[in-house]
């Protein structure tokens, strides 16, 4: 079983939750779909839906609500 | 008393600016910074550096207890808070005071007051400042609120008591709509911002967004004149202006006279801006609401009153007297100030954070330019996205416009994409001279002429 690290597109603020009230997009341990939007990246204020990418079970995230990224630092793995 | 260290709460352009206040005024400026912002030009102008924590707001800019331990640790004894992040925050005043040291702005409770947009329009009202006809505290009651609307007419404007920054809004043009919109906004209100208190108030509609600049030390209150502030995108102002264009004498004496009201009906201690909505075709203006602290486009008013009201703030907050008296505050000339923001114009004005090449600006007494930026500078992803005000002063408007044309034609920002572009649009467009636009005027325009 392959693992597949999804990777954020832009450098900003990650965030999990669509917003602070609500449940996050995904919980460690969802399967996900290419389509399927797993955060937020927030740039300058504007926020930016970060979608999965690929399809893969077991999501695993190394980024955490609210941390700083990078374009290209590894948001969440999978198992393809 | 005076400050001998004072602590900046603050990043940016604003950061920059209060750094060059307070060496003016002989205090060590002290900048607190997150991680991602230690090499801002902030962080290099200053006499002393601390950092606060990771590059989020969240953690850093808005974090108070990171900021009182930096402010104890490097021996400040004030802090100023700029603007945005925690400017208006009642607590962080609060728990300044509560740290022993002083906080450049008014008190938690003044902050509190004015930012709670029931009680400062009661306040308001109070002090004999036009308030927009609507409710007079918050309402939650249907049948009051219907009695209400069907006096005041439509349309009408249902806000959240404790909303702010255009959040929390709708708009019902008809008894129908308004039925279904009220008790949706109540809902809303309540899980948004844990407060279900509205307020209900008549759409004042074209306006222009007009704001005078308020002083005060507790005891004397000052009038600076005002600001023209209607070219907004998505209610963030763009371009603003001083004094104001086509404003009669008399309005412009009653607005200022106003804001002063308003000013000593609450022993204002500090720089702060009373905001209006002018109905030029009425020639009639209404409060909209104070904000605690000083403003983004606060330049256009040092240019043409010669007053610099940073300055101002941090004396007045180390206890010194107002050190003008109003018949000594007068203006000369016109000045317009451009907000130049990292983000595309061409694409839909898509934020764009990256490195600075280079910047050249044109220099004269004539042009001030408040920026962050140095050459070879990498713009965080993590801020909002202004780079730096551009202000230029002439002897009248037509001339203001007219230099701002050729500043804008020859600065340049090299490495991202800007809104100088948008800028240099508008400097040159027949109904930006003419003075033919409000709050509204802004996004139609980007639709059809940009």
């Amino acid at each position: 079983m392959a693992k597949k690290q999804i990777l954020s597109p832009l450098p900003g603020t990650f965030y999990r939750k669509p917003s602070p009230e609500s449940p996050a997009f995904k919980e460690n341990g969802d399967s996900v779909a290419a389509g399927d939007t797993v955060g937020l990246v927030e740039v300058m204020k504007n926020f930016q839906e970060v979608p999965a990418g690929v399809d893969g079970t077991n999501i695993r995230f190394i980024a955490e609500d609210g941390d700083a990224i990078m374009p290209g630092q590894p948001i969440a793995e999978v198992d393809e | 008393m005076s400050f001998d260290a004072v602590l900046i709460a603050n990043r940016g352009e604003i950061a920059v600016r209060i750094i060059r206040a307070c060496q003016a005024l002989g205090i060590k400026a002290i900048q607190a910074h997150s991680e991602a912002d230690a090499d801002s030009l902030a962080a290099r102008m200053a006499d002393e550096t601390v950092s606060i924590g990771p590059p989020p707001a969240a953690k850093s800019y808005l974090n108070i207890d990171s900021l009182i331990e930096a402010a104890k640790k490097t021996g400040a004894d004030a802090v100023h808070p700029g603007y945005g992040f925690l400017a208006e925050n009642g607590e962080f005043a609060d728990a300044v005071v509560a740290a022993g040291l002083s906080f450049i702005g008014p008190s938690g409770d003044a902050i509190r007051l004015l930012g709670d947009k029931v009680a400062a329009r009661r306040v308001a009202a109070e002090a004999g400042v036009p308030t927009v006809p609507g409710s007079e505290g918050g309402i939650d009651d249907m049948a009051d609120a219907r009695a209400l609307v069907e006096s005041i007419g439509f349309p009408v404007m249902i806000k959240a008591a404790a909303g702010g920054g255009g959040r929390g809004i709708r708009i019902a043009s008809s008894l129908e709509e308004f039925e279904t919109a009220f008790p949706m906004a109540a809902t809303e209100a309540t899980s948004s911002f844990g407060d279900g208190r509205l307020y209900v108030e008549k759409v004042i509609d074209p306006a222009r967004h007009v704001e005078v600049q308020i002083l005060g030390d507790g005891e004397h209150f000052v009038h600076c004149f005002e600001r023209e502030c209607s070219l907004q995108r998505r209610r963030q102002k763009v371009w603003e202006e001083a004094p104001a264009f086509d404003l009669p004498d008399k309005v412009r004496a009653a607005m200022c006279e106003s804001a002063v009201a308003l000013a000593r009906q609450v022993s204002y201690r500090g720089a702060g801006t009373v905001e209006y909505l002018y109905d030029p075709a009425t020639e009639a203006f209404y409060f909209i609401e104070v904000n605690t602290r000083i403003q983004v486009e606060h330049p256009v008013t040092e240019m043409i009153t010669g007053i610099d009201l940073v300055q101002t703030m941090i004396r007045i907050a180390a206890g010194e007297s107002l050190p003008f008296a109003q018949e000594q505050i007068t203006y000369k000339g016109h000045a317009i100030e451009c907000r130049l923001n990292a983000e595309d114009p061409a694409k839909n004005f898509m934020p764009w954070p990256g490195v600075i090449e280079s910047v050249a600006i044109p220099e004269g007494s004539d042009v001030r330019f408040d920026s962050l930026l140095y050459d070879g500078y990498a713009v965080p992803p993590f801020y909002d996205s202004l780079l730096g005000k551009l202000i230029v002063y002439a002897d009248d408007r037509a001339a203001c416009l007219e230099r701002l044309g050729e500043v804008l034609g020859t600065m340049r920002i090299d490495g991202i994409p800007t809104t100088i572009p948008l800028h240099q649009k508008l400097a040159a467009d027949a109904s930006v001279a003419n003075g033919q636009f409000d709050t509204k005027f802004l996004e139609s325009w980007l639709e059809t002429a940009f």
